[in-house]
């Protein structure tokens, strides 16, 4: 009865729906170019040469060259090669979130499927920290890590991104485990499953797509940090934002190396992002909070 | 080829298409070949590596590229540089030194620091070393820009270049217009024909100045209009002057010239941006530092011939006369007390700054864009009067007549040392304040007399702090 | 931080008893009791003790600095002042500038990007031609690196001359404007904005598809019009994602930094329109080299940030309540 109600509703709106949804879809692909077009044009001036990068109006129709993009890898282009804080950047973000994975997937767990008395205490505390403005810290840190003789070292950086990624990683972590179903932990351990066996072969692979997304979150935040690696590093930890930063020189305008160093610095993120979209929708919503 | 706009046509398209397949398998040799090289630079071992944290500016860079040669000179010496723009080198490069990191051999510093952190004992005394190597010649260093470097008598850092300031102006729009530059212009003459020239429906300003903020930005053009028009920062008695009379002029003067016949978006621009306007063709006049005539002449082959040269302007807004203005300025570098592998360094330090890198450096980057402004010799050499006949001898003027202990008319008298700046350690912060109301100013979101009206309480609190004034 | 811990305590004491009560052993001896506790622990203890070593290291050492005067240009500063840093930094008009700057930065840019970012979560989810193309392009923004997008929108974008703002808008009368001079402000928040909204809208997005399809069409069958079922259903759903958004949202926009830098060096406008409170301490360590007041400054932010979190985290009922039904 319902349905057939519904089935002439609709027949009686269809052309006006089909207007409508096309409207829509319309606004939709304009929002979706207009917010891309910073990212397209990034890409379209990498391919320029200087000249015409540099124009009044800007230049739509150009040969396009990789002169640029050997350029930013060539170490003469006053910022230094890109392949070394390429290194750095690819050694601190894997060092860095498999600590975070180490130190937050067993927190998690302490969290909430076997959770301790007061996991509620535990889990503020770090939220507060991840509020604390770290660029507050900035002198003492400089100052503990001279002290310490990690100036210029990728373990300073590896210790500070474990920190400020860790809390998040919990709580994103904690409410991918509580989505695992009540029962199914019950009827292993009815099974007589031991601790091991509930982690290795139940909950881990339930939650494996969550932990991914956490991981590509603080790939994420790893890679693209600025403000600590910009002070901490200068030879032989220099990361890829840092180096992508001298190209804002003093002298010169040098936007088409601009954009093509831009854009070899982004696209890691970029593809790996694109290529788990599903898992950032899920991830960022802490598991949908259900 | 080049096409513009949307004037794109089907042959065009493909004709893209095929270059840009063209370019891909052509460009993708040289990658591969960068890479392979800096592999293989990596594996050479070297028994000593200096580290130096450089300014970024196109002359650090060339010395990075000329670099394998002091190297084939030293073998035992490996060189590796850490270049940052201006306000975060010097950041980076004092909190290195303050707290005795020693993350650096040498540093890149200016004649602002210098005095002041050998003062604090920071730095290393240069004159035993660099007198003892008679092949060093130091009396051949600018007077001036040796000067500028001295505490109590003694080098603590060599000049890697030297600038003042001049003007930069297109002959053939002078022409046009029926203008003739003098070489040595004032204020009034500079805005009567920035008025003439301005002509923005051809996207063409009458003049480029710097508004960005920044104490080395829009504060060193401005400082010395303040200078030769009569004003100061502060009186002998250490009271900020930046509401008087003369300041205000100054400032109005310069702040109305940028607004009404400058570059669309001044407060923003600094030197870099100043650069690009003149270098293509948006700009008649620019007023800036006279390091730029190198890089005009050897960058920007669009205007480089068309490019005449002057004297930075004198006088007040109302037309009196006023000292020579061009600022005085050099790059230099020093050696941080307590750092390691002084000998090694030194070394480096000598080959960089010395005459020799000079006539080394000018085949290999351009005659007219060797590193100028710091030895006398330069100024002598045949190749380089041939390539920079045009500006060479303005620039050495210049820096000759800066008079950084006296740098205002005649009659006001001054406690600070500094043409562009004022040589103490607070200058920095009271500077970056300063020039954050004057580029609101120039904006256009607040008006010259409110900006100098903060700026002036900013400074009073300042020198209160600092103990200065009562 | 403690008085959040202590006041949430009192609540927890009851439920966590039944919690180890339900899943506890059937043992009655204490000891036994407490070490199964600490077992239970244990695999928290790592993280929370590199937490509390990371965040608290450089808290006790800003701490002891911000008590001395040391600013690094005058030799022979670092010794005991007492509180002449925090009277200088609370007399300071600029820290209170910046604290203005701070809260209209964060809460605008955080709005606009949840208003921006929900009106793409709704667009996005539904069925139409190219889905998967469009929700690639506008998550691509979150992706890039802030350093890239603060350095292109300064050049390539916002540039009065060359850039593609005023060329893409001078059909409508626009000529040569100097964004970031003019409306330094907006500048760098539509940088925040474009780099945030992706965020918002995947974690709204995420509500949109938990919602449970029988709900919508009772509601639809019940004569519901789609925006009386928007208002109604949907919104009360969106309730904790969007406040969960928000929260996120600003704690990294507040800390918002390399934008300013490169964009705008923390000027413009009526002359430090753009100086939040981290770029503040910036200026405090790096252009006057006084540590001790940067200390300072840190450590009053620090307390203040406590407060408000404090307060923005019970605001936020329902996430709690949320994670409460789980355990």
């Amino acid at each position: 009865m319902a349905t057939s109600l519904d089935n002439r509703i609709h027949h009686k709106r269809g052309s006006r729906q089909w207007f409508l949804g096309h409207f829509w879809t319309t606004v939709t692909w304009v929002i979706a170019l207009f917010l891309f077009s910073p990212v397209l044009w990034m890409v379209i001036t990498s391919f320029k040469r200087e000249g015409s990068a540099y124009t009044d109006p800007p230049t739509l129709i150009f040969h396009p060259t990789l002169n640029e993009y050997s350029q930013v890898f060539s170490s003469g282009s006053g910022a230094g090669g890109a392949g070394a804080p390429f290194e750095h950047s690819l050694v601190v973000t894997v060092a860095s979130v498999a600590l975070v994975l180490l130190l937050g997937i067993p927190a998690a767990y302490a969290l909430s499927i076997r959770p301790i008395k007061r996991w509620r205490d535990a889990l503020f505390f770090f939220l507060a920290t991840k509020m604390l403005p770290y660029v507050a810290a900035i002198v003492p840190i400089y100052l503990i890590a001279e002290h310490l003789g990690l100036l210029d070292n990728v373990i300073a950086l590896i210790i500070l991104y474990t920190g400020f990624n860790l809390p998040l990683a919990v709580w994103m972590i904690r409410s991918f485990l509580l989505e695992v179903p009540r029962e199914v932990l019950e009827a292993a351990r009815i099974d007589g499953a031991g601790l091991r066996t509930e982690l290795m072969r139940v909950i881990f692979p339930m939650v494996l797509p969550g932990i991914a997304a956490t991981a590509l979150i603080c790939v994420i935040f790893t890679w693209n940090e600025f403000f600590f690696a910009y002070f901490l590093t200068a030879f032989n930890a220099q990361t890829v934002p840092v180096f992508l930063s001298h190209f804002q020189s003093t002298e010169g305008e040098y936007w088409a190396l601009l954009a093509a160093a831009a854009t070899i610095s982004c696209l890691p993120v970029i593809l790996a992002g694109w290529i788990a979209q599903k898992q950032l929708v899920r991830g960022l919503s802490l598991g949908a909070l259900k | 080829m080049l096409y513009q706009g949307k004037k794109m046509t089907g042959w065009a398209r493909s004709r893209l298409v095929a270059t840009g397949l063209a370019a891909v398998t052509v460009a993708a040799v040289p990658v591969v070949q960068a890479q392979s090289s800096a592999a293989s630079s990596k594996a050479h071992v070297a028994s000593t590596t200096i580290k130096i944290a450089i300014e970024s500016n196109s002359n650090m860079q060339n010395i990075e590229t000329l670099t394998p040669e002091f190297e084939k000179l030293y073998p035992g010496i490996h060189v590796e540089y850490d270049s940052l723009n201006e306000n975060n080198e010097r950041a980076l490069v004092e909190t290195d030194i303050t707290t005795h990191a020693n993350e650096f051999n040498a540093v890149m510093i200016s004649n602002y620091e210098t005095p002041m952190w050998a003062k604090n004992g920071w730095l290393v005394n240069l004159t035993p070393a660099l007198t003892a190597d008679k092949s060093y010649q130091i009396n051949d260093l600018l007077k001036p820009i040796r000067d500028s470097l001295s505490y109590k008598n003694n080098l603590y850092g060599v000049p890697f270049y030297g600038e003042s300031s001049m003007v930069y102006y297109r002959k053939s729009l002078f022409k046009a217009a029926g203008l003739t530059m003098p070489l040595h212009p004032t204020w009034r003459q500079i805005e009567a024909d920035a008025a003439k020239l301005n002509n923005p429906s051809k996207g063409v300003a009458g003049i480029c100045l710097r508004g960005q903020n920044g104490w080395g930005e829009n504060l060193a053009v401005l400082d010395t209009a303040i200078n030769t028009g009569g004003g100061s920062w502060f009186n002998d008695s250490w009271k900020p002057q930046l509401t008087s009379p003369a300041d205000e002029a100054a400032v109005k003067m310069y702040v109305n010239l940028v607004r009404k016949y400058g570059e669309s978006g001044a407060s923003q621009d600094g030197f870099t941006q100043c650069e690009a306007l003149f270098g293509e063709g948006k700009t008649a006049m620019w007023y800036d530092a006279t390091v730029a005539a190198g890089l005009i002449a050897t960058s920007y082959p669009k205007v480089s011939a068309d490019t005449g040269y002057a004297y930075a302007p004198t006088g007040s807004a109302s037309g009196a006369k006023g000292v020579p203005s061009g600022w005085l300025y050099t790059w230099s570098l020093s050696i941080p007390k307590g750092a390691p592998n002084q000998a090694a360094t030194l070394k480096w330090l000598e080959w960089a700054t010395g005459k020799q890198y000079i006539a080394y450096s000018g085949p290999k980057i351009g005659w007219a864009n060797i590193d100028p402004g710091t030895r006398y010799s330069t100024y002598a050499l045949p190749q380089y009067k041939a390539a920079a006949k045009a500006f060479a001898a303005i620039t050495l003027a210049s820096i000759g007549a800066a008079k950084p202990n006296d740098p205002t008319n005649p009659g006001v008298k001054v406690p600070y040392t500094g043409v562009q700046f004022v040589d103490e350690p607070w200058f920095i912060n009271l500077g970056t304040e300063v020039s954050n109301n004057i580029s609101a100013a120039i904006a256009g979101t607040e008006s010259v007399t409110q900006a100098l009206a903060t700026s002036q309480a900013e400074a009073t609190q300042t020198v209160k702090q600092a103990g200065l004034l009562k | 931080m403690s008085d959040l811990v202590d006041s949430t305590n009192q609540l927890e004491v009851g439920r966590g008893d039944v919690v180890s009560a339900t899943h506890g052993p059937t043992s009655k001896k204490d000891g036994h009791l407490r070490r199964k506790a600490w077992i239970r622990r244990l695999p928290l203890l790592p993280a929370l003790i590199y937490m509390v070593i990371v965040t608290q290291a450089p808290f006790v050492v800003t701490l002891w600095y911000s008590f001395r005067g040391w600013n690094t240009e005058t030799p022979g500063s670092n010794k005991f002042v007492g509180f002449a840093s925090y009277s200088a930094v609370l007399s300071d008009p600029a820290f209170r500038s910046a604290a203005v700057v701070t809260i209209e930065m964060t809460a605008s840019a955080a709005i606009i990007s949840m208003l921006l970012g929900s009106a793409m979560a709704i667009l996005i989810n539904r069925t139409f031609m190219g889905r998967g193309v469009v929700r690639t392009m506008l998550i691509t923004p979150f992706l890039v690196m802030p350093v890239a997008t603060a350095l292109l929108f300064g050049t390539t974008i916002y540039d009065p001359y060359f850039g593609l703002l005023n060329w893409i808008l001078s059909p409508f009368g626009v000529n040569h404007v100097n964004w970031v001079g003019l409306y330094s402000m907006p500048s760098v928040v539509a940088v925040l904005v474009w780099e945030w909204a992706p965020f918002m809208m995947l974690i709204v997005l995420a509500g949109l598809q938990s919602e449970s399809l029988e709900s919508l069409e009772a509601a639809r069958v019940d004569g519901a019009n789609a925006f009386k079922t928007f208002v109604w259903i949907t919104l009360p759903h969106l309730r904790q994602y969007i406040e969960l958004g928000l929260l996120l949202g600003s704690i990294y926009i507040v800390q918002a930094f390399g934008e300013i830098f490169i964009l705008t060096d923390g000027g413009g406008g009526n002359g430090s329109a753009t100086t939040n409170l981290p770029f503040y301490i910036y200026n405090k360590v790096f252009n006057a080299f006084d540590f001790s007041q940067a200390a300072a400054a840190g450590v009053i932010v620090v307390i203040a940030t406590e407060i408000v979190a404090t307060v923005t985290l019970r605001l936020l009922s329902g996430l709690f309540r949320a994670t409460e039904v789980m355990s």
